[in-house]
């Protein structure tokens, strides 16, 4: 009965594909699959590289994905395509940067609030020089 | 008439004011179709993701990952908060804040200790202020935000929770209902409850395809074949998972963001009108009252001739 197998592949940003296929043709981290109908449950990560997809009409379409995660049921493929090259010293670097972020915002001391807060404060200082002005021009007369 | 002269500047500046709130208003209507594009594309991804976790909830996995595991004594909690990167959006910001310390009230007073994550400036800033433990941030995400630039922060606090610092993790954003209502949300990121997970691939959600294989497959014990093993692909899926979480907690934010601008820039167009109307009025008053006085002086000149 069913000789095709239904194949979505998605990232996080977009829907790349979905349809019915013959075959699905990926890179797993153990090596290449190809996914005909009816396998057995399988879930592994992707490496960088391509996703062929053989349409029921023995057209075949490619789809480049930098990892991400393919789940197979028997009658369904899912490709969890990333969107970023990733690997773990590239996110350390990026938890570092977060960090630095934050670090840097703490210490940073001329954000929005603080320049509204300095020009408060010197509203409040010219308007005293100003009454002290005055008070003096007074005294003299 | 010296009044008439400063009421016309008055009404010059409400009037360039109300330039500038209209064009707010209309690029911000805009933006809130791009941003609703955005969010739907980002659906599918995140629907699949939690169809495969309620695969596993239902498999029998082997290995229990920390995600999953509920820890008994809460010592200390972490915050990812999305806010905005710009003001002028209303209470928006405000209304999460404000819900924010409250739920930061009860833990305090219950002696967690808190750690936050903060994405958009006005976080940033806010709990800068506040002089909460800040342990990440990330600001400037621009229109179209990218998953890459959130995965820093995301990890920050994922390597938090599993080096034990954190026992807890919440995600809070304002949650896009429609145009005119945004809801501060907060809920709960870590530990991942897997009821949840089930509860969500089962439920009403917008799946494309009926599956009907699926649900008799559930009957019966079976298990996935991993590759290379089950603790690895874990480990990879509820990563990838969370980072869809907060991925789109951002996109719901930006929608409402651009919402809550509109609604404020709206509402701000309307008071300037409002404001020129009356101004307007007033002006026309003290130039009448300006001709009487000038004709009445005329005639009672010509008179005492």
């Amino acid at each position: 009965m069913a000789s095709t197998i239904r194949c979505d592949i998605v990232s996080a940003e977009a829907e790349i594909f979905h349809g019915d296929a013959q075959m699905v043709v990926a890179t797993g981290e153990m090596g290449e699959l190809g996914i005909a109908p009816r396998h057995a449950p399988l879930i592994t990560r992707l490496k960088p590289g391509q996703v062929r997809v053989i349409l029921e009409n023995g057209e075949e379409q490619f789809f480049y994905v930098s990892g991400g995660i393919l789940e197979v049921q028997p009658q369904v493929v899912t490709v969890l395509a990333d969107t970023a090259i990733r690997a773990a010293d590239l996110d350390e670097a990026a938890a570092k940067r977060a960090k630095e972020d934050a670090e840097r915002a703490l210490a940073d001391r001329s954000d929005a609030m603080e320049i509204a807060e300095a020009q408060a404060k010197l509203a409040e200082a010219v308007a005293q020089l100003q009454a002290l002005e005055r008070l003096r021009r007074s005294l003299k007369h | 008439m010296a009044g008439a002269r400063e009421i016309r500047t008055k009404i010059r500046s409400v009037q360039n004011t109300r330039k500038v709130t209209r064009a707010l208003e209309m690029v911000s209507a805009s933006k809130i179709r791009k941003a609703q594009d955005l969010m739907k594309a980002s659906r599918p991804y995140a629907r699949l993701m939690r169809q495969v976790i309620g695969h596993i909830a239902h498999a029998n996995v082997e290995y229990r990952h920390p995600f999953l595991v509920e820890r008994e004594a809460v010592r200390r909690v972490g915050y990812v908060i999305v806010s905005t990167d710009r003001g002028l959006c209303g209470g928006l910001n405000s209304n999460l804040f404000r819900k924010l310390l409250a739920e930061m009230r009860e833990w305090q007073a219950k002696g967690v200790e808190i750690d936050v994550v903060a994405i958009g400036q006005k976080a940033t800033q806010f709990f800068k202020r506040l002089k909460v433990n800040m342990i990440g941030s990330a600001t400037h995400l621009g229109e179209r935000p990218k998953v890459e630039q959130l995965i820093g922060v995301i990890k920050v606090m994922l390597d938090a929770y599993n080096d034990g610092r954190v026992d807890r993790v919440f995600l809070c954003f304002n949650d896009f209902v429609n145009t005119m209502t945004q809801k501060p949300h907060v809920e709960a990121l870590l530990p991942l409850s897997a009821a949840a997970a089930e509860m969500a691939s089962a439920g009403p959600s917008e799946i494309n395809w009926p599956a009907p294989a699926l649900s008799a497959k559930r009957d019966h014990d079976w298990d996935y074949i991993y590759e290379p093993d089950a603790e690895t692909v874990l480990d990879h899926v509820l990563q990838r998972y969370i980072e869809s979480l907060v991925y789109q907690a951002v996109l719901e934010n930006l929608a409402s963001e651009h919402a809550a601008r509109m609604v404020a820039m709206k509402s701000a167009s309307d008071n300037a009108t409002k404001l020129i109307d009356t101004l307007t009025l007033i002006y026309n008053k003290a130039r009448q009252a300006a001709i009487t006085q000038e004709i009445s002086e005329i005639v009672s000149g010509a008179a005492a001739v």
